[in-house]
């Protein structure tokens, strides 16, 4: 149980979603926090430091995603991100965090497209609190 | 404005220069297109020339000769039969027989043209040539933007319809695996998202039946004298128990009985969708009222609400399809995007109009316009 009592601050604005993730994430030791909207996950922001960030790229802005990579980053770069997004395949807008120069313009450690698969996401989540 | 390429195909030199000298300066004016059609000309001496000049690049008009040395005119037509689809021919013959004619005609002329002819003559056929490739060229452009839009239209409603399946697919798999532990409350409210996302996409499918019927024009209306008010009392009566729950008061202010023309069904589309916009987007303990007067031979439906109110810049946008406002207030408020479109092209069904004041965090106020008279 220690080494999964982290806690994980997890931005979407789909209710489903969230709540879908965050029930997995608790019934295997995290500790979740929610916020499903830029607003929201700023105001978490300034008053903690999760240990790591999973956010939604398109939220109330097409962009929202963006801003609170971001923040976060700037408070504090170790804090791990996932993005998790639809936006590739369904604007075609395309972009990726793998290499040095894409993860410092996007500020993501790593992009996940939706639909997420938990065990995926479960995957990126051990392997980033892990490094 | 547009040019159009002819190539005349003659061996006689005098007739190419002829029809090149007449055309020069020759211009159309094709109705319902804005500005002027000119043309250009090319000439070639022989069918194979021709062949050789078509198969380079296709002309607009092909001004073709029966009698040609070598291959003959139709030759030439059979020859270029299947890519002279784009291309109009008119066939120019001295002595046009009958039999020439219809094998001409087969093979896809589009007139005829009997040498010798005037000036005045040529331009007649060409103008009418002009018009008819014209008018062509806007039936299939008009063709192209509709496909356009509806599969654009497709696409959007594929997506809107994964949205809740995917969101279903997620609950049942960890209901299936057990995967969010064993509080027993937790499943019961998964359960419960299920059924409302399944809610809201039988609404969604009824909202496009709905929307598919107005347009095509298919749904069956029955045009008989309904009472507004009577209509306006059964939609606020369905509405009574989502509202009762989040305690606000719903109120219908009427006179009298107020008869117009129309099919019931669809001004019960035009009030459950004010009406339940008016609950889904206000705030707990608030209101709705609603109103209906006539005079001048209409009648006006005013619901107002004291819901979250809309921003003056996302107004314009609100009566299209699939338009839904995306804020925080609006986050967990199910829809389809459609309810108001529905409303608007309703309303402009009865000759009528829809419109919106409102103001931010206080309410809005829908106001439908219907013409008492029976709908064409």
């Amino acid at each position: 149980m220690t080494e999964h009592a982290k806690t994980i601050l997890m931005v979407d604005d789909d209710e489903d979603f969230l709540f879908q993730q965050k029930v997995q994430l608790e019934a295997i030791g995290f500790r979740v926090v929610t916020a499903s909207s830029k607003a929201e996950a700023l105001r978490v922001i300034a008053g903690s430091r999760p240990d790591l960030v999973i956010v939604d790229l398109m939220m109330e802005e097409m962009d929202a995603g963006f801003t609170v990579c971001h923040t976060i980053k700037a408070k504090d770069e170790s804090i791990p991100v996932i993005m998790c997004t639809g936006v590739v395949g369904e604007t075609g807008l395309e972009f990726d965090a793998v290499t040095d120069e894409e993860q410092a313009w996007v500020k993501a450690d790593v992009l996940l497209s939706k639909p997420v698969r938990f065990e995926q996401l479960k995957r990126e989540i051990d392997r980033l609190l892990a490094s | 404005m547009d040019t159009l390429r002819v190539l005349v195909c003659d061996d006689e030199t005098g007739m190419r220069i002829g029809v090149e000298r007449a055309l020069r300066h020759f211009s159309v004016r094709v109705p319902d297109v804005n500005g002027e059609v000119h043309f250009t000309v090319e000439q070639a001496e022989s069918a194979e020339r021709a062949l050789e000049l078509i198969d380079a690049s296709p002309p607009e008009i092909l001004l073709l000769d029966l009698k040609l040395p070598g291959m003959s005119g139709i030759d030439l037509l059979e020859r270029i039969g299947p890519r002279h689809l784009e291309t109009l021919v008119i066939m120019i013959s001295a002595y046009a027989s009958i039999d020439a004619a219809v094998r001409a005609t087969k093979q896809g002329a589009y007139d005829f043209l009997a040498k010798p002819f005037t000036p005045t003559e040529l331009k007649d056929t060409l103008k009418e040539a002009a018009e008819h490739l014209i008018l062509a060229r806007q039936a299939k452009k008009l063709a192209l933007e509709k496909r356009r839009v509806r599969f654009e239209f497709i696409s959007v409603v594929a997506h809107e319809l994964k949205a809740p399946i995917n969101a279903i697919d997620g609950y049942l798999k960890i209901m299936a695996t057990h995967a969010a532990g064993d509080d027993p409350a937790v499943y019961a409210r998964m359960t419960e998202r299920c059924m409302t996302r399944i809610a809201g996409m039988r609404k969604m499918i009824e909202d496009l039946l709905d929307l598919t019927r107005i347009e095509s024009g298919q749904k069956s209306r029955e045009l008989v004298e309904v009472d507004v008010c009577e209509v306006a009392r059964t939609a606020l009566d369905t509405a009574l128990p989502s509202a009762q729950v989040r305690g606000i008061t719903l109120e219908l202010h009427a006179a009298a009985p107020i008869p117009m023309t129309a099919d019931r069904g669809e001004l019960e589309i035009i009030f459950n969708n004010l009406i339940s916009n008016a609950v889904k987007y206000n705030r707990d303990n608030g209101r709705v009222d609603v109103k209906v007067e006539a005079g001048a031979g209409r009648v006006r439906i005013v619901v107002k609400d004291t819901g979250i109110g809309i921003r003056q810049e996302d107004v314009a946008k609100l009566f299209n399809d699939f338009v839904r406002l995306k804020n925080e207030e609006t986050r967990n408020v199910l829809g389809s995007g459609l309810g108001l479109s529905i409303v608007k092209k309703l309303a402009v069904m009865y000759g009528g109009e829809v419109s919106v004041t409102s103001e931010l965090g206080a309410g809005s106020t829908f106001t439908v316009t219907l013409n008492c008279e029976a709908p064409v």
